[in-house]
């Protein structure tokens, strides 16, 4: 209907005036639609994570450069000390490094969910008559989209390197959508701390030292057999190494163990714990 | 139907060791505008947010058109809409796609989101603008986008929070029109504001906070009746004039006549209008030139002063410098 002018150059137009019998009818209108269900709002609140991507295409850098940056230093950096060639490691590494760079990026969640809060705009979120975690829950579903971009840009990375997983093409889905399912389960860790520190930069620091460890100690980089005692039993019970166990095996179309049922319980039990330590806090956050 | 819009009874919360709101008692009837006058700090905005379920109260009891905000939270969301006082909309998406949003979170249709954002953009002057992001737009557009996803679906209870804050005279006098335009329709509005002049504008009943207690109420006449009565201004044409002009009003009104100030004004209490006209009368047959006279009722400036032992205005520095 109207053309979109260029706001940024032109001057404001004169502003028009409200109608003071137009909202006077605006508001006579006392239908009320039927309440929405649970996975309508969850699925709305999804949309509005997208709409944000489309005006703000820079929030897509994060999941294309940094997965992109972190495959090739990595494996250009290790591949020649630790397997022989890049080749040969990106072989084993790939599924590692996907689930890291996913991982990493999950801290942003917390980030916007606190300047949404800063802003007010939660508020009105939390003043609607609808399903409570609908907002986080959308929240963390417009990431996955993000997640999956950041997934995509892996794998692509890897198969100029020369990766070339034994799973196929339907491996490598299940094994991503199975680094989706733990990113947003894991996204609850992000979404309770940010209700309980003040400030983004704070959220930023402990997710840091939280992600570190669970991704630095795990079975990423190497297989864990060459490290010490104390670390190896670190190893054996973060849910980071059952998870990178079990998309190793289904990327690599071999058989998957006990890990996969360890990874999707650590999920759930990740939800079931922060999810309703976030609702807790939801009611009555700053 | 006859219950009250909201209803408290010793309503508390603390903030570390400040009782940001200390045992308010409110009984807030449906229809028209109440407003909630204070200084920045007083706690008013601690009290919207209770009763627009935000913050969960820490001692005391609140129902907001009869449904308590802690155990019924979930009605209470239903009927009532609030306006903070930064703009509660998503500033990255445009004007359309927040109401839409909103719109589609009350559990409208694609289309019907669509069909009521538009007609609220249209209603509120902002058709031009629907489809730039929020964060582009004015203080007094952000404002009206933000008061249009407030009435999304039309609620039976409007919080307003410091709804003119920041804006200029003409945005300022265009959401005055919107709020009286609303209240014509049934709505109650619950409004809290800094400003006299705009509780006084608007406003049916004021309860006036500070520091966290309610500290008077009424209507604004009440408030300014409750505070003495009104009061004379005169200014004379010619400096010269004013001895003589003291002394007839002291004769006419029989009470204390103040030199102002200004080397031409002079003052008075006065109780009733009776008097005033004599005097003036007599003014004029003392051949006494008047540059102008005025008689009115204290200002709520001079009311928040008698009430709370200071100015509104000084405690608005106070708490913006800290």
């Amino acid at each position: 209907m109207s053309t979109p002018t260029d706001t940024t150059t032109a001057p404001p137009k004169e502003e028009k005036a409200p109608q003071a019998s137009a909202i006077v009818s605006a508001l006579a209108s006392t239908e009320r639609p039927q309440r929405p269900g649970p996975l309508s709002t969850s699925l709305t609140f999804g949309w509005r994570a997208l709409l944000k991507i489309k005006h703000v295409p820079e929030q897509l850098f994060d999941v294309t450069a940094f997965p992109i940056i972190m495959t090739l230093m990595f494996t250009v950096l290790f591949g020649g000390a630790l397997a022989g060639s890049t080749e040969d490691y990106v072989q084993f590494f790939l599924p590692g490094i996907m689930v890291q760079s996913l991982i990493m990026i999950t801290m942003y969640t917390g980030h916007t969910l606190r300047t949404d809060i800063e802003k007010g705009v939660f508020d009105r979120f939390r003043s609607l008559p609808i399903w409570r975690p609908s907002a986080l829950v959308g929240m963390l579903l417009g990431d996955t989209v993000r997640f999956t971009i950041a997934a995509i840009v892996t794998a692509v990375v890897g198969l100029f390197l020369g990766w070339r997983p034994g799973g196929g093409f339907a491996g490598v889905t299940l094994g991503v959508l199975l680094i989706l399912v733990f990113a947003f389960s894991l996204g609850w860790i992000w979404t309770f701390l940010s209700l309980l520190l003040r400030s983004a930069n704070s959220i930023m620091g402990v997710s840091m030292m939280i992600i570190t460890p669970i991704t630095f100690g795990s079975n990423i980089f190497v297989d864990p057999s060459t490290m010490p005692g104390w670390l190896q039993a670190w190893v054996e019970v973060n849910p980071v190494s059952h998870l990178v166990t079990s998309v190793r095996d289904l990327m690599g179309g071999t058989p998957v163990g006990s890990s996969l049922p360890l990874a999707l319980l650590w999920s759930a039990g990740l939800v079931a714990v922060f999810g309703t330590l976030t609702m807790w806090k939801y009611r009555d956050p700053r | 139907m006859t219950e009250l819009a909201i209803e408290t009874h010793g309503l508390v919360k603390v903030f570390g060791k400040e009782r940001a709101v200390d045992g308010v008692d409110l009984a807030i009837e449906r229809g028209g505008i109440h407003g909630f006058l204070g200084p920045n700090g007083a706690g008013k905005t601690t009290c919207i947010r209770m009763l627009a379920t935000l913050l969960r109260p820490d001692a005391g009891t609140a129902t907001v058109l009869g449904h308590d905000v802690i155990h019924a939270a979930d009605e209470v969301r239903s009927l009532v809409s609030l306006t903070g006082q930064f703009a509660s909309v998503d500033g990255d998406l445009t004007g359309r796609e927040n109401l839409r949003l909103i719109g589609k979170l009350f559990g409208y249709s694609g289309p019907q989101a669509l069909k009521r954002a538009d007609e609220l953009l249209g209603a509120f002057g902002l058709d031009d603008a629907a489809d730039r992001q929020v964060k582009k737009y004015s203080g007094g557009m952000r404002r009206r986008i933000d008061i249009a996803a407030s009435i999304v679906v039309t609620p039976e209870l409007l919080f307003l929070d410091e709804p003119t804050t920041g804006l200029d005279p003409r945005s300022r006098n265009e959401v005055w029109d919107i709020i009286r335009a609303m209240v014509g329709s049934g709505t109650t509005v619950m409004l809290t504001t800094q400003y006299l002049d705009e509780a006084d504008q608007l406003a049916d009943r004021i309860s006036v906070i500070d520091r966290g207690k309610i500290i008077a109420e009424g209507t604004s006449s009440e408030l300014k009746a409750s505070v003495g009565s009104g009061s004379l201004h005169v200014r004379v044409m010619h400096r010269a004039d004013r001895p003589a002009a003291k002394a007839i009003l002291e004769r006419e009104l029989g009470v204390e006549v103040v030199e102002m100030v200004d080397p031409q004004g002079l003052t008075a209490a006065v109780e009733a209008s009776g008097p005033v006209t004599r005097a003036l009368t007599a003014l004029e047959g003392a051949s006494v030139e008047l540059a102008q006279f005025a008689l009115g009722q204290p200002t709520l400036d001079e009311v928040f002063l008698a009430l709370t032992g200071h100015p509104a205005e000084e405690s608005t520095d106070e708490e913006v410098a800290a």
